[in-house]
């Protein structure tokens, strides 16, 4: 299955604006993309909430992963925006 | 209720006094209420409840704008997401009734962001509010919100949510004061941003009765309660005029019995102000404060952003007036991008115009974005500097100004040495605006942050009247405008002082128009003149509001 492991690279970890950003962003590729931190269950990377839940911090590294066509392209996008400052408040 | 001190966290600096309301409580769900309906169908009208919760916090992120616009959005993207529907969906196949089932989901997701605690756990309010609206509109009971009874109050609430806390503009609340809440709660960021005074994590606030006058220093986190909060402060209690509440409010612009124009305008903080004073018969913003757009901010905001909301307010505005003040900062409002130092005594120190010597980029870039968004709202503005002292700061600011293209250009008079010399610095703008409230402080040399001194505080101070006459006739004597844009000219008495005393325009929140334009309708402008007179002719300002009062009451009649 395609995977991405990648660095959060928002300030605030992945809390309220950069996860609807990225939540918003998985959802909109149409695959069942999931979101995992060491020791948890994936999680629907699709749910803002599930998402926030995890509690994922500043400079945190996290895994994508995503099956169907397309996958790996979904990824990448996806990572990417991860390891982008996006300002907290 | 023993008059008394509890203390919070000051979060939002400023101070307020007004009786304090209490936001509307959620509905109550319990695991015992009646089960009405199938799980299937149950979950039907959650989905439409949450959808319709999602679609209201998404409309209002398009009103809101700035820092509002993104935390609405945020818990538009919670309210519609579908992990919440399920865990819903799973509560109600566990034989749950419809509002709990929702109360529960939502309890679900709660525990989850606190178990991480601060930033996260400060998301617990939004999410709380989500299902609270859900809840409310699958009882079919009107949503909690924030209470309106037609005068100021102070606002207390366990914590408040972003969609509370949108709808603060324009509203009744002078103050915040919350039991929860730190310092990156959006109580504490939407209060910076609107400039509303704010005590958060304040426990004891649980305890309050409903309609005690409380006193909020949002610098110190002290909250006075009791009688009457022991002494007034910069907002104080509104007063309006006896009856005005009865009489049909007139429609229309602001003059005077006599048709001498008086212009009534609004002052407005944000964006979302403006649109709400467009709406109205406002007939233009005397007073735009653009320190929204700075506070809370780790850097300075852009030409591009700043152009951005000014062509916006403008646009709103169209062919009325709009008065920008320039960035009014200083180190009791410090932005980490203009460090100023700690200061003994900030309300003297380097602040409004003063920064401008320290950080002249600042006020250019400033400068430079509100002359863009007039020509790209394709109008004209004026601008306007605060806290300037002498007739040179008038004429410098005046100088950069029209270098930016920006040719109708005036001072705030708020220093008794401008209000002395106001003729000087007449000759080398094109209008003055008085800040009641900051002349008033720097008059009686009382603190505004100072409770126990409200009463030197007091706009009816006669003082403070002379410096407004004096100001008034070195307008008249040069045919240029005066405008007040202080907490003074929304207490209809004082505005026919006000205008009795040369003010041609009086700018106020938008609430207050209607019982300002009742008073002027029904006085003549011989009328002002004597009432502000009689006013005058006090010793003190109890007096001063007293004498005013009886020659009105002789001399107002009902609008023809």
């Amino acid at each position: 299955m395609p995977s991405r492991t990648v660095t959060i690279a928002s300030r605030v970890g992945l809390h309220a604006r950069p996860a609807a950003t990225f939540s918003r962003a998985a959802a909109a590729t149409g695959l069942a993309v999931t979101l995992s931190v060491a020791d948890s269950a994936p999680v629907n990377a699709s749910s803002i909430l599930a998402v926030m839940s995890l509690g994922v911090g500043y400079g945190q590294a996290v895994t994508l992963n995503a099956e169907g066509e397309g996958a790996d392209q979904a990824l990448d996008t996806l990572a990417a925006l991860l390891a982008t400052e996006q300002d907290g408040q | 209720m023993r008059a008394g001190t509890i203390r919070g966290l000051g979060v939002s600096p400023g101070s307020a006094k007004a009786t304090l309301a209490r936001l509307a409580p959620p509905v109550a769900t319990a695991s015992t209420d009646p089960v009405t309906e199938q799980p299937e169908a149950a979950l039907g009208r959650i989905e439409w409840a949450l959808g319709a919760v999602a679609a209201e916090m998404a409309e209002r992120a398009d009103r809101a704008g700035g820092v509002a616009a993104e935390i609405l959005s945020t818990t538009s993207a919670m309210a519609a997401d579908p992990s919440l529907l399920e865990a819903a969906g799973r509560q109600l196949r566990a034989g749950s009734p419809t509002g709990h089932a929702v109360t529960l989901a939502v309890a679900e997701f709660c525990a989850m962001l606190e178990a991480h605690g601060g930033y996260l756990a400060e998301r617990v309010t939004d999410l709380r509010d989500i299902g609270a609206r859900g809840v409310a509109l699958l009882a079919g009971v009107p949503m909690p919100g924030i209470p309106a009874p037609g005068h100021p109050i102070v606002l207390t609430a366990r914590d408040l949510s972003p969609a509370d806390t949108a709808t603060l503009p324009g509203s009744d609340v002078v103050a915040l004061l919350t039991e929860e809440g730190g310092p990156t709660s959006h109580t504490a960021i939407l209060a910076k941003s609107l400039g509303l005074p704010a005590v958060v994590g304040c426990s004891a606030a649980a305890e309050l009765p409903d309609g005690v006058m409380v006193s909020v220093d949002g610098s110190t986190g002290e909250v006075r309660v009791g009688p009457d909060a022991m002494g007034g402060d910069r907002t104080g209690p509104t007063t309006r005029p006896a009856g005005s509440s009865a009489v049909a409010a007139p429609a229309g612009p602001g003059r005077t019995r006599d048709a001498q124009p008086v212009a009534l305008l609004s002052n407005v903080g944000t964006v979302a102000d403006a649109h709400a004073a467009a709406a109205t018969d406002s007939e233009g913003v005397g007073l735009f404060r653009t320190e929204f757009l700075f506070l809370g901010r780790r850097s300075q905001p852009t030409i591009d952003e700043q152009t951005e909301v000014y062509t916006d307010v403008l646009t709103a505005f169209r062919g009325r007036p709009v008065v920008v003040r320039t960035l009014d900062a200083g180190s009791d409002k410090p932005l980490p991008f203009l460090p100023l130092g700690p200061e003994d005594n900030p309300a003297l120190g380097v602040r409004g115009l003063r920064t401008a010597t320290r950080y002249p980029e600042a006020l250019a870039d400033q400068l430079t974005s509100v002359a863009k968004a007039a020509r790209s709202a394709g109008r004209s503005v004026r601008v306007m500097a605060p806290m300037v002292a002498t007739a040179e700061e008038a004429e410098r600011f005046v100088g950069t100004a029209r270098e930016h293209g920006l040719d109708d250009v005036g001072v705030m008079i708020e220093v008794p040495a401008a209000a002395l010399r106001a003729g000087e610095l007449l000759d080398v703008v094109d209008f003055v605006s008085i800040g009641t409230n900051d002349l008033g402080q720097y008059t009686m040399a009382a603190d505004r942050a100072a409770g126990a001194l409200g009463h030197l505080l007091d706009p009816w101070q006669p003082a403070l009247l002379d410096l407004v006459a004096l100001v008034g006739a070195a307008g008249r004597a040069r045919g240029k405008p005066v405008g007040v844009c202080g907490e003074a000219a929304s207490d209809p008495l004082l505005a026919a002082v006000l205008v009795g005393l040369g003010a041609t325009s009086l700018s106020m929140a938008p609430v207050s128009r209607p019982a300002v334009l009742a008073e002027l309708r029904g006085l003549s402008a011989e009328d002002c003149a004597v009432i502000a007179d009689a006013a005058r002719s006090a010793i003190g300002a109890e007096q001063a509001r007293i004498r005013a009062r009886e020659a009105r009451d002789q001399r107002w009649s009902v609008p023809a």
